[in-house]
């Protein structure tokens, strides 16, 4: 079992590679939509490819208002 | 054509859709890539009048309010059905809305009851907002069987035994309280007659028809204007189906259209925008020869669709690109926002064309719609039937505001007379849009009069309802605008709010207050945010009763150079 580190840890890097940003540019606290510019939609993407990394299914409604990768992650963590 | 003439209410027409078209699937839900639920209108009306029943056996009656939280999903609909049946007021909420604004709006609406969704369910029932609230009885779907409901009860349990009884209604009665915005200020709920919604359906199904068969894809969020009557009442009353999907992640929307053979979707600017470039990427990814022989059948295709579509024609012309839509889509609806010309021409272009209209939710939906005859990227059409529509104020280049006068418009905002009188004047719907008509008797927008932006997403946002969030910052005073109010361009894309402050004496737009103003405006939706500050070294023109003249300061800004007065963030 992941702790909830490790799963941040792991978000950050997914997303990281996802909008191929140089590694270490992400931090838990920093909000996605801010960061990386990117609008709900592309959010949306991201969120799929956590799901195959992650093995979970992670319902639309379970993101609503999550900005930030820690909460992200705690999502996640709850699924596992 | 649809008539709708004998029906006094959305519940009559419904019910009696319910019974025509019996045996006709009227709902399919899937989840991923499974087919979750399939119902007839048969089916759909047993389990709606349990609901019914249930409802008024907690004497749920005439004029009651109901509200709905929930994504687009079956229950939305029965749900919605069976309040409308009981004689009930329905209040359509955003469920993107935080705990604490939901809150805000069931207290304004005064709904006694609340259905929603048990995940939701689970932060509203933490909120401290519920006490204030009237709310009595709360109804959760799909809650787990171990769930702490929180002092709600289960959707699928909430069963009367027996017939309900139908409960008329008047055209000139309220069917529905819409919130077109106010959830940090003052609430704008939108009270929508029964004759409203009658009358915008016969309008719109007049130009775009339903038909048992035709597959509607419900994306847009059931609680606005647009999928209310295109993904509900509409297809209802014509024996339509409607899909939902209980995820909108963009790979299985997708797939849906083929597996769904949808016929009509309706989407907002940003994700049709979306649409375009990932098509896009995929034409500039063919290889030179398939390229060329590519371009040179959408030349043929745009020649031979330029006064009218040829669906036939497109689609067998431009068959990878129809199948990839489900071979049998006729229309992409757009609506909630401003879409660019260039996007609308590009599906035309590949034979998909893309309902291009104009509307408020206090005009009932929409005011104009594209009735491709000839297809037009740059206007927003022409006025729909029964409705007037005249630009007062004109300005020397035409542009002026546009007003609306029909029985779709709204009879007023709840608890607001005052509101309502500055918004309907001499029974004219002010839009606060400003435009102008062409030769043609096309609408033609190009800006706005009022102090609000329209985001992609089509999200209305007024700067007041976003202050309270920068309540307490040091300064000594600050005002939120939307940057085209204050320079107004002739443009409704792209729009921006600007935070405007006024320091202290001698006070530094410091670093430490930079990082206040990020912090607090992170706590806004993002599509809420401010993008820029500007410093304003005078007193805010003020009232009597100490309330800023917005108009006034929104002048006075007027007169600052916009690209260096607005400090990025």
């Amino acid at each position: 079992m992941r702790t909830l580190e490790q799963t941040t840890r792991e978000v950050l890097d997914l997303a990281t590679k996802h909008f191929q940003l140089p590694a270490g540019s992400l931090a838990p606290d920093d909000d996605f939509f801010k960061k990386l510019g990117i609008d709900s939609l592309q959010t949306l993407e991201m969120l799929s490819r956590l799901e195959n990394h992650f093995g979970i299914e992670l319902p639309d409604y379970e993101v609503q208002g999550v900005s930030d990768f820690k909460t992200l992650a705690g999502r996640i963590q709850s699924r596992l | 054509m649809l008539d709708l003439g004998k029906y006094q209410s959305i519940g009559a027409a419904l019910k009696d859709a319910l019974d025509r078209f019996a045996d006709e699937v009227c709902l399919i839900e899937a989840d991923r890539e499974r087919d979750k639920e399939r119902l007839t209108y048969c089916n759909f009306r047993e389990r709606a009048h349990p609901l019914a029943k249930a409802l008024q056996d907690a004497s749920f009656s005439a004029g009651d309010r109901a509200s709905i939280i929930m994504t687009n999903q079956s229950k939305w609909l029965i749900s919605a059905y069976a309040v409308f049946f009981a004689g009930g007021v329905l209040v359509p909420l955003d469920y993107k809305l935080t705990p604490d604004e939901q809150w805000q709006l069931l207290k304004h609406s005064g709904a006694t009851v609340l259905i929603t969704e048990y995940p939701i369910w689970r932060q509203l029932s933490a909120s401290e907002g519920r006490a204030s609230a009237k709310v009595q009885t709360v109804l959760v779907t799909e809650a787990s069987p171990n769930a702490d409901l929180a002092g709600a009860q289960r959707w699928e349990e909430f069963r009367g035994k027996g017939e309900p009884t139908f409960v008329a209604r008047t055209r000139k009665d309220t069917a529905c309280i819409v919130y077109s915005s106010g959830t940090g200020g003052r609430p704008k709920g939108c009270m929508m007659t029964h004759e409203n919604y009658l009358e915008q359906c016969v309008a719109l199904t007049s130009i775009y028809p339903f038909w048992p068969g035709v597959r509607y894809l419900s994306i847009l969020p059931t609680n606005h204007a647009i999928d209310f009557m295109v993904g509900f009442f509409g297809p209802f009353t014509c024996g339509a189906a409607v899909v939902h999907l209980r995820t909108l992640r963009p790979e299985y929307v997708r797939e849906a259209f083929p597996k769904y053979k949808i016929t009509y979707v309706s989407l907002v600017p940003l994700v049709l925008k979306n649409l375009q470039k990932g098509l896009q990427a995929r034409f500039d990814g063919l290889p030179a020869g398939r390229r060329k022989v590519f371009d040179a059948l959408v030349a043929i295709n745009k020649m031979l669709t330029k006064s009218r579509p040829q669906l036939g024609i497109s689609r067998l012309l431009l068959k990878q690109v129809h199948e990839a839509f489900g071979g049998e889509l006729r229309a992409i609806i757009v609506g909630g926002a401003f879409t660019e010309p260039r996007t609308l021409q590009f599906f035309y272009d590949l034979g998909i064309p893309v309902a291009n209209g104009y509307g408020l939710t206090e005009a009932g939906t929409a005011i104009t719609v594209n009735d491709l005859r000839p297809f037009r990227s740059d206007t927003v059409g022409k006025p729909l039937p029964g409705m007037e529509v005249r630009i007062v104020n004109v300005a020397g280049d035409g542009v002026g505001e546009v007003a609306v006068r029909s029985k779709t418009v709204m009879a007023g905002y709840l608890h607001d007379p005052e509101l309502t009188a500055e918004t309907i004047v001499d029974g004219w719907l002010m839009t606060g849009d400003l435009g102008k008509f062409d030769e043609h008797g096309h609408l033609q927008l190009s800006g706005r009069k009022k102090n609000m932006i329209v985001t992609e997403e089509g999200k209305n946002i007024y700067p007041e309802d976003i202050e309270s969030v920068f309540e307490g910052l040091p300064v000594k005073e600050f005002c939120v605008f939307a940057a085209n109010y204050v320079w107004p361009k002739r443009s409704m894309t792209g729009e921006r709010l600007v935070l405007v402050l006024h320091l202290d004496t001698g006070q530094q737009f410091s670093n430490e207050l930079r990082a206040d103003i990020n912090a607090r405006n992170q706590r806004l939706l993002n599509y809420k945010r401010i993008h820029g500050v500007v410093l304003l070294e005078e007193d805010f023109p003020r009232t009597a009763s100490l309330k800023i003249k917005r108009n006034v300061l929104a002048e006075r800004l007027g007169k600052l150079d916009s690209s260096t007065a607005v400090l990025p963030l």
